[in-house]
């Protein structure tokens, strides 16, 4: 039996491991994330500040088609008051339509709009960025290996290429990214947003702000997730006793060595 | 079955079991008399079924919101994961689900094989698992496709271009599952049709599995035939009910924690980008569950020798019951066995441990060393162990060991109280 337990943990380590296992380049650096854990939640204003970051920098280039206006006023995300909300999603020209004449027109962002793209489309997005697609960073951190760490890694991952490496126009240098080379320039400097709430816009803090944003984004059920999850798993516990102890209890006519 | 005759006490409950004998049948599978000894590696049959019925529960409301399109796909699962009440939890409960699924079977799989459960007069049960199996893996395939991820669409390409190698017809059959000239949104529209038809032909398949189950009655750890019902067994109500109540509770909170702390973690991060058929993946692997298939698939340098071996490695296990030789079914006797036995769990480890490397190197050679064992353990060492094989004296009754005289009885013994 011990022997079946040893197999029942190899099959379950090993198939983490194999999924963990990261690819070639080097390890990304490891944050200290606070919605990291069990019960982990996410810092509001740091998603406040990662949403002006993205706003400020990121939006020009990358899309989040997935996300509405709305989700930032909603509990467990950077919870902008309710006029915040209207007042953001007003912010930003929507395309409507076809009217009455069958025309399109804009009009002002309400709160259940989508976000708006900087693009019309992938092709208008890869031409003005010299071929290479800004991807959309709605579920981003899920989509990289190393999440949340790699996508901040890669932020504040520039430097010059090491001596006998060329780089073609437009093509930069970074530590963390696969292969070493980014169509992305670094666009990160100190000072560069003027944060509302009076932190120092270093880029590490922009970096580790706009990445618990995008963080967020990618799963923005992630409170309410662990907050669940803590309770299913009491509930389970508390409820495998008591069967356990009325096992104990029936078994005992029998055999009382279960 | 050698139960009494049921007969209900109120009159209406005799005239409805008259022309429909559902109470009997109810009554039957409550006091189905069960061996007492079973351990916890007999409960994951009960842990299948829950297994089952939470994937066609999860998956019914998953239809509901998904759209199987290849434009409106992806999206539609963003719009389950964020939009949906409670999205999240039942995409999580499916997909996690699928996982704990094969987790579980391949238990029950192994379990049979060091207890011997596939032996005569257990042959039918054995297959018909197969046959489960099979679905199983054909279900799980398709329904890592739906969600049009990256993985989903390169992984599809892969296994249905298996096909391609068989002569002649190989290449009009392939074209003929895409329904297309490669995969696309017919190939996507179908498998959404099919991954929605299979849970129930395994549902239709799982009532055979326990029909022919409750013919002869359950195998037990000591492996021997047991008179029914007697002081050996015990009625599947309440003691099997309690017991396997208990292990799937255990079980459901190994798979809440991955629901609800780690839901990505068997998953590959490049299903978070849409399907794109201008850009291959890096690497290209199919799911945990399928690893060890896909490491013989591509241990032969030859496609279609790929394809037989590895289709191979499944129906291989359709005539273990006729390779196997030995007259003891249970390895707690087989001391032989026993060692080849576990050989054969690390071996299956190891190839589901090189699928997931890229075919390199030693990562190559350890597949084709694993392959070939795979296959010799079943044609070589299973039949000639059986004749050759010295087994220990196997005990006459579970309860009895004063009658059996046997030595052995404290390791049947010892191996009940382990659990």
């Amino acid at each position: 039996m011990k022997k079946f337990k040893l197999f029942f943990c190899i099959l379950l380590s090993l198939t983490i491991f194999n999924t963990l296992k990261s690819a070639e380049q080097i390890d990304p650096i490891k944050v200290d994330w606070s919605f990291k854990g069990l019960l982990g939640k996410f810092d509001r204003s740091s998603l406040q500040r990662g949403y002006q970051v993205y706003n400020e920098v990121c939006a020009s280039c990358h899309s989040m088609q997935y996300l509405s206006y709305r989700n930032l006023g909603e509990p467990g995300g950077p919870e902008f008051s309710e006029e915040e909300v209207k007042a953001i999603a007003a912010g930003f020209e929507v395309t409507d339509g076809p009217d009455a004449q069958g025309e399109m027109f804009t009009r002002p962002g309400r709160p259940s709009d989508k976000f708006v793209s900087p693009y019309p489309n992938v092709n208008a997005a890869a031409a003005a960025n010299g071929g290479a697609y800004p991807p959309d960073m709605s579920v981003l951190v899920k989509a990289r290996k190393g999440g949340a760490n790699y996508i901040y890694s890669v932020l504040v991952g520039y430097e010059d290429p090491p001596p006998g490496v060329t780089l073609d126009e437009g093509v930069y240098y970074n530590k963390y990214m696969i292969g070493n080379k980014i169509k992305m320039p670094n666009n990160l400097s100190d000072g560069l947003v003027d944060y509302a709430d009076g932190t120092e816009a270093t880029v590490d803090q922009m970096a580790k702000d706009v990445t618990t944003f995008l963080s967020w984004a990618a799963e923005p059920e992630l409170e309410s997730r662990h907050k669940t999850g803590v309770k299913v798993i009491l509930y389970l516990v508390l409820l495998s006793i008591l069967v356990f102890l009325s096992m104990k209890k029936i078994w005992s006519r029998v055999n009382p060595e279960i | 079955m050698s139960e009494q005759e049921y007969v209900p006490k109120s009159k209406v409950g005799k005239w409805f079991n008259d022309r429909l004998p559902l109470l009997s049948l109810a009554s039957h599978l409550t006091d189905y008399p069960t061996p007492k000894n079973l351990n916890y590696w007999w409960t994951f049959g009960g842990i299948l079924t829950f297994c089952l019925l939470t994937q066609i529960i999860t998956g019914i409301v998953l239809a509901m919101h998904y759209v199987a399109h290849a434009d409106l796909a992806f999206a539609s699962v963003e719009h389950i994961m964020r939009d949906v009440n409670y999205g999240w939890l039942i995409r999580y409960i499916h997909s996690n689900g699928a996982s704990m699924f094969f987790l579980a079977v391949y238990i029950h799989i192994f379990r049979s094989l060091f207890y011997g459960s596939y032996k005569s007069p257990r042959e039918i049960i054995w297959i018909i698992g197969l046959m489960i199996y099979l679905l199983m893996m054909a279900a799980a395939f398709m329904g890592y496709v739906l969600p049009w991820g990256q993985m989903s669409f390169w992984g599809a390409t892969v296994i249905t271009n298996l096909f391609s190698a068989i002569p002649l017809i190989g290449d009009s059959i392939t074209t003929w599952l895409w329904g297309a000239y490669s995969v696309d949104n017919p190939t996507l529209t179908r498998f959404f049709s099919l991954h929605y038809l299979i849970p129930f032909l395994i549902l239709g398949l799982v009532v055979l599995h326990i029909w022919a189950l409750h013919v002869p009655g359950n195998n037990n750890p000591v492996g021997i035939d047991i008179k029914k019902p007697s002081k050996d067994t015990v009625p599947f109500h309440p003691y099997i009910t309690i017991k396997d109540a208990f292990a799937l509770l255990l079980f459901m909170i190994i798979f809440a924690g991955f629901v609800f702390f780690a839901p990505n973690v068997l998953g590959h991060s490049d299903n978070y980008i849409q399907a794109n058929p201008m850009v291959t993946p890096a690497h290209i692997v199919p799911e945990w569950y399928l690893l060890p298939f896909y490491a013989i698939l591509r241990s032969v340098p030859d496609k279609l020798g790929g394809v037989i071996l590895m289709f191979g490695a499944i129906f291989i296990l359709f005539v273990l019951p006729w390779l196997d030789t030995s007259k003891v079914r249970s390895a707690v006797f087989r001391p032989i066995y026993r060692q080849f036995f576990w050989i054969l769990v690390i071996d299956v480890l190891v190839l589901g441990y090189v699928g997931a490397m890229p075919a390199e190197g030693i990562y190559l050679v350890l597949a084709r060393v694993g392959t070939v064992y795979y296959f010799l353990h079943f044609i070589v060492i299973l039949p000639v162990v059986g004749y050759l094989e010295k087994t220990e004296p196997v005990p006459l009754s579970i309860s009895d060991p004063v009658l059996s005289g046997s030595a052995d009885y404290s390791m049947a013994k010892k191996d009940n109280e382990k659990i």
